[in-house]
This record gives C-alpha cells, sequence and structure tokens, in this order.
C-alpha cells in the first residue's frame, strides 16, 4: 500500500506504485486478449511511413480528430455576445449540455443556454409546443431582454419553421408581443461552428435592421459617423475585445462592437452569479445600421453577415484574424482611412515596441518549422505572423477550411521567401495532421488542446493558440489582436521555444554545456 | 445537526417560493420532482425519469451520451463511430475521463474521435454508404481494432438509414467482426438514461449472442467476478480492482472503464457480478442472471464505511478463505483510513454539502462526506429513476432537499436559501456557484483528480473536498470597503 494521508496520491502518481503496474499487467495477460507485442510495435512504426500516410489521405468517408465543432456551437457564442440574451437551441436537449460544457470547460466560466427538449414525439409532430412551452417557460424563468432561437440538426431533420413557430407562440401568450426573438436555422450537417455564428449574428442583425420579423418598419439607414467591429467567433474573445476597445478609444472614434461576450465570459467572483453581464445593447444593434462603416476580423467567420450589411450600403472592411506587425497595420490604417482620425501617437509607439521585441527575439524563431491547424481565419493570421517573424509554416491544416481558403494560404506563402517550401491542407484532419508530422517533421505545432495527442505520438512540441484550450487555464483573457496581442502570440510561442530548448540541453555532463543561463 | 420540523416545513415553503417563477402548467409538473425528505417513505416521493420541461435550463443529456460517452465509449480496443455531424463526438471527445492503459491510435481508441461528419448530403440521400465505406476504411488504417460500435446521433433515426443492415453485411465481410448498430439517438427517451439501456441491449444482441463461446481460451475458477459500472474515472475501476484481488477474487472483466471487448465476451462466465453503478447497467446484470444465473450485488466503493459494507457482502456469495482474507483487507486499511479521517475530519465536520449528480452518486456518495463528519442537506439525480430513488431512502436524512431533474434556477436559488459549506455537480453548474462564493466539485469528472474509489481514492476524496472547502480565496470575494453588503 503506497497511500497515505499525508501526501495523498493522486492519478499522477499513485498508478506507478509498483502494486497496481502488477495489476495492470496481470489485466493485460489474462483478460485483454491483447494484440502481441510485436504486432504492436510493428503498427506502430508502419503508421509513421509513407505508406501510411498515403492510404490515411486517400480516406473519402472517415473522419478522425477533427478540428472542428458544429453550428449551433457558434449559434450560442453569437448570442452570448448581445445584452441580457439567453440562446435557445430549438431540437434536443443534449446537444444543449454539451456546448454549456464546452464553453464552461474552455473559459472556465457559466454558459447559460436552454434547449426545448424535443423528444420522440416531437420527431413525429414537430417541435412546435416544444416551442410554445420553451419560450414561455425561459422568459418566465430566466428574465431575458431577448431570447435568441438557433437549431439542432434533429429540429432541421424533421424541417421546424422557426419563424412560424415563435409567431404562434407570440400568439399563445408565451412571450409578450413585442420580445425580441431573432431566430436562425444552424444545422449541424452544414459548415460548422464558424457557420453557425455567421447564421446566428445574421438572424441578430437582421431581425433588428429588417422590421423584427415583420413586427415593425424595416429600418432605413441614414449613415453616421460610426464603426462596427465583428470579431467572429474567437476563443479569445474576452481578451481580444477589450484590446480592440482600447485601439478605438486611441483613436476616439465612436464604435459599435456587435456581439460581444467577453463580460459574460468573464464575470467576477464576489458572491453574485450574473447570468447576464454586457453585450451589445439592442439598441446598438438596431443603430448600428447607420454605420459608416463594418470591420470584419474573420472573413470566413462572417461572410454572409458581411454580404448583409453591405448590401445595406455599408462599407465592409474584411480581414482574416490579422496578428502581428503588418496584420496590425492593415486594420489600424483601414481605421484611419475609413474615419478620417490620424493613427495615434500612442498606437505607433506599441507598434514599435512589438517590432523592438521581434528584433529581440528574432533569432530563436528564424527558420524553425511550424505545422498549425485551426480555424480557417486564425491560420491566415498566424501564418502571416509566422512570415513575418521569418519561421516557416511548413504545414498549415484546417478541417473546415476549404480551397478558397487554401487558396488565400498559398498567396501567403508565395509572397514570402518563407513561404517557398510550405504546404497548405484544407479539410483535412488532426489524424492527417499525424502522418505529415512523421513524414514532413517540424520544430513546433500550433493548435488548440486535442494537439497534445500530436505532441505525444510524434514529439513535436505543441503550442497551445487555437480553440478549444482546456488544459491550460486563462489564456482566453489575453489578446491576440493588436499589437499587444501580437506580443503575447510572440512570447507563447518564444515561452515553448525556450522550455524545448533548456529540456534538450539539460543532460548532465553530457549536453548541459548549451544550458545557457542567457539566451 | 438534527434536522428539526422547522427546517423541514422551511424547505417546503422554499420550494413553494421557487415554484412562484414558472408558468402555472410549468410549475405543477415541477413540483412532482421536489420534495423534502420525511422518514418513512419508499422512494423520496417524486417523479422521474419524465420528460423536461423545454427552456427550463435541465442538466440532462441525451442517449447518445449515455450510449457512446457512459457505456461503449470506454471499450478501448473497439472504434466507437460518432455516426451522423461532427458536434456530437467533438463535444464529448475524450471529456469523460475514462482511463485506460494502450497505445492509442494503435490498439487503444478512447481519447479518439471517430465521426462521419454528415454533411447535406448525407441526410438527403442518406448515411449508409458512408458508412460502408468508413469500416472500410477503419479497416484499412487500423488494423488492430478489435471491433466497431456504430454510435447513432439524431438525424439517423430520423432519415431511416439502416445501419443495422450495414453492421450484418460487414461483420460478415471482415468474417465475423464485432460490428454493433447502436439506436442511441439524442432525441430517444428523456435523458442518458435510455442510451444507458439501448447500450446494454446491443451489448446483449451483438457481443454475448454473436460470440463462439470458445473464441477466447478461458479457464475459470470459482472466484471469478466482474466490475459492472465503473467507468474507471481518473482510475476509479483500478482501486476498486485492487480491494477485489486482495480479498482473492479474479476480476475477470471491467465494465466498461479500462475494458475491453474480450473481458465482455468473458463475462458469463463469472461467478458473480459486482455493480457499482446499478442505473446504468442493471440491465444487463439481470440479462446475464437470468440467462447464464450469474448473482449480481450492488456495492459502494465510496468512503471506508460503505466500503467496508459492501466488502463483506460480495464477500458473503464466497467460501471461508475469501471472507476471511477480506477481514485482512480491512485491517490492513483501517490505519490510512483512520490517518485520512484523523487528518480532515476536524476540518471538515458539520459542513453542509448539496449534491446533484447522475446515475450512482447522489446516493452512493453520502456515506463519504459522513464519514468525514459531513452532511448531505440535499440531493438529486440527473437521471434517476424510481427505483434509485427507493435506494436513496436509507442514505438520506429526514429533512433533505430532493429535486430531481433540477433546472438551472432551481439549483440556484436553493443553494442561495440554503447555503451549503459545498455542491457537488457538473462542470455546467461549478462556475455558477463559485461565482456565488460557495465552494464546488465536479462530481462527475472529479474535478480532474481522481480516483475516489475504494480505500486509496478515499484519501484523494477527502484532500479534495478539504481544499474546495477550506480554499483561501473563499475569504476574498468581498472587498473589504464593501464588506457590510
Amino acid at each position: 500500500m503506497s497511500q497515505n494521508a499525508e501526501k495523498v496520491l493522486d492519478h499522477f502518481k499513485l498508478f506507478r506504485e509498483p502494486e497496481y503496474k502488477e495489476m495492470f499487467a496481470r489485466k493485460k495477460e489474462e483478460f485483454e486478449y491483447a494484440v502481441p507485442a510485436e504486432a504492436l510495435q510493428h503498427t506502430i512504426e508502419w503508421t509513421k511511413t509513407e505508406d501510411y500516410k498515403e492510404k490515411n489521405f486517400a480516406r473519402e468517408a472517415l473522419t478522425v480528430n477533427p478540428a472542428k465543432a458544429c453550428q449551433p456551437l457558434g449559434a450560442v457564442f453569437a448570442a452570448n455576445g448581445f445584452e441580457g440574451t439567453l440562446p435557445f437551441v430549438h431540437g434536443s436537449q443534449g446537444c444543449v449540455a454539451y456546448y454549456r460544457s464546452h464553453f464552461s470547460r474552455h473559459f472556465k466560466e457559466p454558459t447559460s443556454c436552454v434547449s426545448s427538449s424535443m423528444t420522440e414525439d416531437a420527431a413525429v409532430f414537430g417541435g412546435l409546443n416544444n416551442m410554445i412551452d420553451g419560450l414561455a417557460n425561459a422568459y418566465s424563468l430566466y428574465k431575458p431582454k431577448m431570447i435568441a432561437v438557433s437549431t439542432t440538426c434533429m429540429a432541421e431533420v424533421i424541417g421546424d419553421d422557426l419563424n412560424a413557430f415563435i409567431k404562434t407562440s407570440r400568439e399563445k401568450g408565451s412571450i409578450p408581443n413585442e420580445f425580441d426573438v431573432p431566430f436562425a436555422h444552424t444545422p449541424a450537417f452544414v459548415g460548422s461552428h464558424i457557420t453557425g455564428y455567421d447564421n446566428a449574428l445574421l438572424g441578430v442583425v437582421k431581425y433588428f435592421w429588417d422590421g423584427k420579423a415583420g413586427m415593425a418598419p424595416a429600418l432605413e439607414r441614414k449613415p453616421n459617423k460610426s464603426v462596427n467591429f465583428i470579431g467572429g467567433f474567437d476563443g479569445y474573445v474576452v481578451g481580444n475585445n477589450r484590446e480592440i476597445r482600447r485601439i478605438f478609444n486611441e483613436f476616439g472614434i465612436k464604435y459599435t462592437m456587435l456581439c460581444d461576450p467577453s463580460d459574460a465570459w468573464d464575470t467576477p467572483t464576489d458572491g453574485e452569479f450574473r447570468m447576464y453581464d454586457g453585450g451589445t445593447t439592442l439598441e446598438d444593434t438596431a443603430n448600428a445600421i447607420h454605420a459608416k462603416a463594418t470591420i470584419v476580423m474573420q472573413t470566413i467567420s462572417t461572410e454572409k453577415t458581411a454580404a448583409f450589411i453591405e448590401s445595406k450600403g455599408q462599407e465592409v472592411v474584411r480581414l482574416h484574424h490579422p496578428v502581428g506587425v503588418a496584420g496590425t497595420d492593415h486594420l489600424l490604417m483601414e481605421l484611419s482611412r475609413i474615419t478620417g482620425k490620424e493613427i495615434p501617437e500612442s498606437l505607433t509607439k506599441e507598434r514599435g515596441r512589438l517590432v523592438d521585441a521581434i528584433a529581440d527575439s528574432s533569432a530563436h524563431i528564424h527558420g524553425k518549422k511550424f505545422a498549425l491547424y485551426g480555424d480557417p481565419d486564425t491560420m491566415l493570421g498566424l501564418t502571416a505572423f509566422l512570415l513575418e517573424l521569418g519561421a516557416e509554416p511548413v504545414t498549415v491544416l484546417s478541417t473546415n477550411g476549404d480551397n478558397d481558403w487554401a487558396a488565400k494560404v498559398q498567396a501567403l506563402f508565395d509572397a514570402s521567401p518563407f513561404g517557398t517550401n510550405c504546404k497548405v491542407y484544407p479539410k483535412k484532419d488532426l489524424w492527417h495532421l499525424r502522418s505529415l508530422l512523421f513524414t514532413e517533421p517540424v520544430d513546433f505545432l500550433i493548435g488548440n488542446t486535442f494537439g497534445k495527442y500530436l505532441d505525444r505520438d510524434t514529439n513535436t512540441p505543441l503550442i497551445r493558440i487555437g480553440f478549444p484550450i482546456f488544459d491550460r487555464h486563462h489564456k482566453h483573457r489575453y489578446p491576440v489582436w493588436g499589437y499587444q496581442g501580437g506580443l503575447n502570440v510572440l512570447v507563447t510561442i518564444l515561452d515553448k521555444i525556450f522550455d524545448t530548448m533548456d529540456a534538450d540541453t539539460n543532460g548532465i555532463g553530457t549536453t548541459d554545456y548549451s544550458f545557457d543561463i542567457i539566451r | 445537526m438534527s434536522v428539526t420540523a422547522e427546517s423541514r416545513v422551511n424547505a417546503a415553503e422554499l420550494i413553494e417560493e421557487v415554484l412562484k417563477a414558472y408558468p402555472e402548467k410549468s410549475a405543477k409538473r415541477r413540483a412532482k420532482h421536489l420534495t423534502v425528505q420525511e422518514e418513512g417513505k419508499s422512494d423520496c416521493d417524486v417523479k422521474s425519469n419524465i420528460k423536461s420541461l423545454p427552456g427550463v435550463m435541465t442538466i440532462r443529456g441525451c442517449a447518445y451520451a449515455g450510449s457512446k460517452g457512459v457505456v461503449w465509449g470506454p471499450i478501448k480496443d473497439m472504434i466507437h463511430i460518432s455516426h451522423g455531424p461532427v458536434g456530437c463526438g467533438q463535444y464529448s471527445w475524450a471529456s469523460r475521463r475514462n482511463y485506460y492503459i494502450g497505445t492509442t491510435g494503435i490498439d487503444s481508441y478512447g481519447t479518439m474521435q471517430f465521426t462521419s461528419d454528415f454533411q447535406e448530403k448525407d441526410i438527403v440521400f442518406g448515411g449508409d454508404k458512408k458508412l460502408e465505406k468508413i469500416i472500410d476504411e477503419i479497416d484499412v488504417l487500423f488494423p488492430l481494432n478489435k471491433g466497431i460500435s456504430i454510435q447513432s446521433e439524431c438525424p439517423i433515426g430520423l432519415i431511416g438509414d439502416d445501419i443495422e443492415a450495414v453492421a450484418k453485411k460487414k461483420a460478415k465481410q471482415y468474417e465475423g467482426k464485432t460490428i454493433v448498430p447502436v439506436r442511441c439517438e439524442g432525441f430517444r427517451g428523456v435523458s442518458q438514461s435510455l442510451g444507458h439501456h439501448i447500450a446494454n441491449d446491443t451489448i446483449r444482441d451483438f457481443v454475448f449472442d454473436k460470440t463462439d463461446p470458445t473464441k477466447n481460451a478461458f479457464v475459470g475458477t470459482p472466484y471469478d467476478v466482474a466490475i459492472i459500472g465503473d467507468y474507471n474515472i481518473g482510475g476509479d475501476a483500478w482501486s476498486s480492482r485492487i480491494l477485489l484481488e486482495e480479498m482473492g477474487l479474479r476480476v475477470i472483466a471491467q465494465w466498461s472503464g479500462d475494458g475491453s471487448i474480450a473481458e465482455l465476451e468473458n463475462t458469463p462466465k463469472a461467478k458473480l457480478n459486482i455493480l457499482h453503478c446499478y442505473r446504468s447497467m442493471n440491465y444487463i446484470s439481470r440479462h446475464m442472471e437470468e440467462k447464464y444465473g450469474i448473482p449480481w450485488v450492488e456495492y459502494n466503493f465510496f468512503g471506508p464505511s460503505k466500503i467496508e459494507e459492501s466488502l463483506r457482502k460480495i464477500a458473503s456469495f464466497f467460501d471461508d478463505s475469501i471472507k476471511e482474507k477480506t477481514e485482512q483487507v480491512i485491517l490492513k486499511y483501517q490505519a490510512l483510513t483512520n490517518a485520512v479521517i484523523a487528518k480532515y475530519k476536524p476540518r471538515l465536520q458539520g459542513k453542509k454539502v448539496m449534491l446533484f449528480v447522475g446515475g450512482l452518486r447522489p446516493r452512493h456518495v453520502i456515506g463519504a462526506y459522513e464519514d468525514l463528519g459531513m452532511e448531505v442537506v440535499g440531493t438529486g439525480y440527473e437521471f434517476g429513476h424510481n427505483d434509485d430513488y427507493q435506494r436513496t431512502t436509507h442514505y438520506v436524512k429526514d429533512g433533505t432537499l430532493i429535486y430531481d431533474d433540477v433546472t438551472g434556477y432551481e439549483f440556484e436559488k436553493f443553494v442561495e436559501a440554503i447555503q451549503p459549506d459545498l455542491v457537488g455537480s457538473g462542470v455546467k453548474e461549478k462556475y455558477v456557484f463559485q461565482k456565488m462564493g460557495v465552494p464546488f466539485r465536479q462530481m462527475h469528472s472529479w474535478d480532474y483528480s481522481g480516483p475516489y474509489h475504494g480505500y486509496d481514492g478515499f484519501a484523494i476524496f477527502a484532500r479534495d473536498m478539504d481544499m474546495a472547502i477550506n480554499n483561501p480565496v473563499w475569504a476574498l470575494t468581498k472587498t473589504p470597503w464593501k464588506k457590510a453588503a
């Protein structure tokens, strides 16, 4: 017995004790009828080969370890960005339990969201009664200012009509007549979580601008000098939105952040649970139609919303998750161009500081090879930044990035001498990436928490940038946008490089001549 | 602290108060799920296992979660396909902490996400052809897999796919390979619970009934038992198994934490099935009793009082040699248990706990808290049935608040009013209560700690409850300049 009260051993150490190790061996030997060691080793080695990679890339039907989620997750993200808004997902209830858990594991925050809890009878007769009762219950219990409705694949397959259902619910008195209920169909079998974000945000904007689903006259645009900002589905929303606000304030630009969950996912522990906090006010959402222009920070995550806004006569500036110096330069210059305001000296100075930091550290990044995966806009921003640092983004992969996205990444490669030997992989998963990390090894991997399995299997150190990050805390509180964000990304990369360097040079009397105190 | 008639009245008033927030129709329905425990009631007197109300923020999941997430997912040497759109598999990917030993991606697949990633064309034209191709591709890329399960997501049952036919065809093509079609679409039933049942039934139909009894060379002993309903969260089944082995028993199978298909296949050769999570695996235990004449016994490995009772109960099925060894095991761990209690009980004595968990823990962990001098003042099941509440009555004290399928609103109000020293529930609830300044432990995932089962686990349980309750952060939630408020 190894356990003791003074120094309690939990799973980290307990199962390494001899009594457990022997038990595991017995279980395997006597009861598991396990694969013989030789066959196991043979297969391990085979999965590292070109032959395996070829077969792996020949897959047409099976997806293994994808880096994407489904539409309603994005819809819940978008709904959470509006003042006093309760996300309501029409369909099976298990989905909502999953979205709430997923966000809570990333942000370490509560995520409020209700389901219409459709079951077998609703599958047969449709979910109208679930909508009627669901809206009534949600409204009474949680006193939201707005309920934003989206759908699970169940409701989509049986073809429930949200617009008609919500209308009927109003007639039946579930909610007051003037109560705001924007909606969006978000089928899980189309696109990914970023598509759901786009659809849900479009649902909200369209609802307010185009006459509240027939309940009010459509708004007429009277252009003013304000600028809208749309961040897209963003795991760093807490840090990023605050950084962007600061930048707007430095400029002195009047702005509306369309969809801002940065307070909802960062509430204080002070004795009070805030189901709602912050978010874009409904009034600002409506008035956003009058803005001069809209900055779309992640264009692929916001395609339909951007097109709709443009159709109202606004200029839309389409960006791809800019990270680093040139990316932020572009953002600031666009802001300056739109508003006629000069780029503030304070930001110019920040720029210089980021350049300073890059200059200080570039020797450690220059020429290092990276593989990276994630949402398509994020990949464009990070690829550009790595090229800017003189690194080589050898493998850039996205599960929810398509061929158009791949062409954009290729264009970045083509524009830089560091992009010469780099390749982009659209619509691929992390099992494809596993093969690539064996056949085209790199120095570092950039991705979300699930990349740790690749790190383990291929011995490629993982730098955690992406969504979700479950196994490191509070990263979402730090921006990756703006010059300050660029600095955070740079430091995140550098920390891993230096840690890896130290771990690789700490052999006592063998490699520790390079175990330098100054780097 | 004894529960007075007054506090029972207060709890009843609290329920009444909370129900006022609902529309009338819903208040009536929810009233049947909420009660205050009174001695002498045989089943806590609450309705359970019925549909959640729409729009109330139920904590429940779905049948897919019950089958893929709970029962099938931990079988490590099989590949479990999340069949349908990408989300379900993505959100449940490796999040239940069913520990296992194996080479992931080569001979084990527990922490991987295999999905058919349905697209619109699969919905329109059906996904059976794609499923066939997926099984072929698995055969090429994961040649050491010992079987495949097809975990249906919502659309499968709605679009009329025939996954049973695909499974049959492919099982034949791959010479009797175990391929299990599971109809655990998320809209079936009212919670995870039906998914457990459906998954149990598929083990009966596609593992027991389709396996040649001579497939695995197996020499039995009179002391062969199977652990049923332990998912090895944070290593729970391991810290349980070690005690059973020390008692002189031979654990021939683990269902399903760190389990393998061979273990499932051999279970009908057990002399006794010992059942931890009654809710999720009573079905297969009853079936094995009926078909193979294997008796089953429920046990509880949380906290020394219940462990001791359970060890003796299990030993009672065997001869004196086992009974003697069992007493030795109890004796062996007494020093550890005493030391744990001596260290932590003074820090935890009298602390009040409110629970809301899944299948067995709303009752099973009460004894462990009581061993530490703590008191459970409220509890409820996410997806329990009447027979769970029947089993709860002798665990809970008079005056305990009972809430079935609690809603976000109710739970928040109950905790606000009762002000317990600790809440134990899931990740969706964790941060709500921590914001309120109430210490919290996740009691599904052990908050990334564990194991909690067995004597080794009890030490960890005690340490974790102490670190939650006696965390200095709870003294910081109020500002010094606004303390009066």
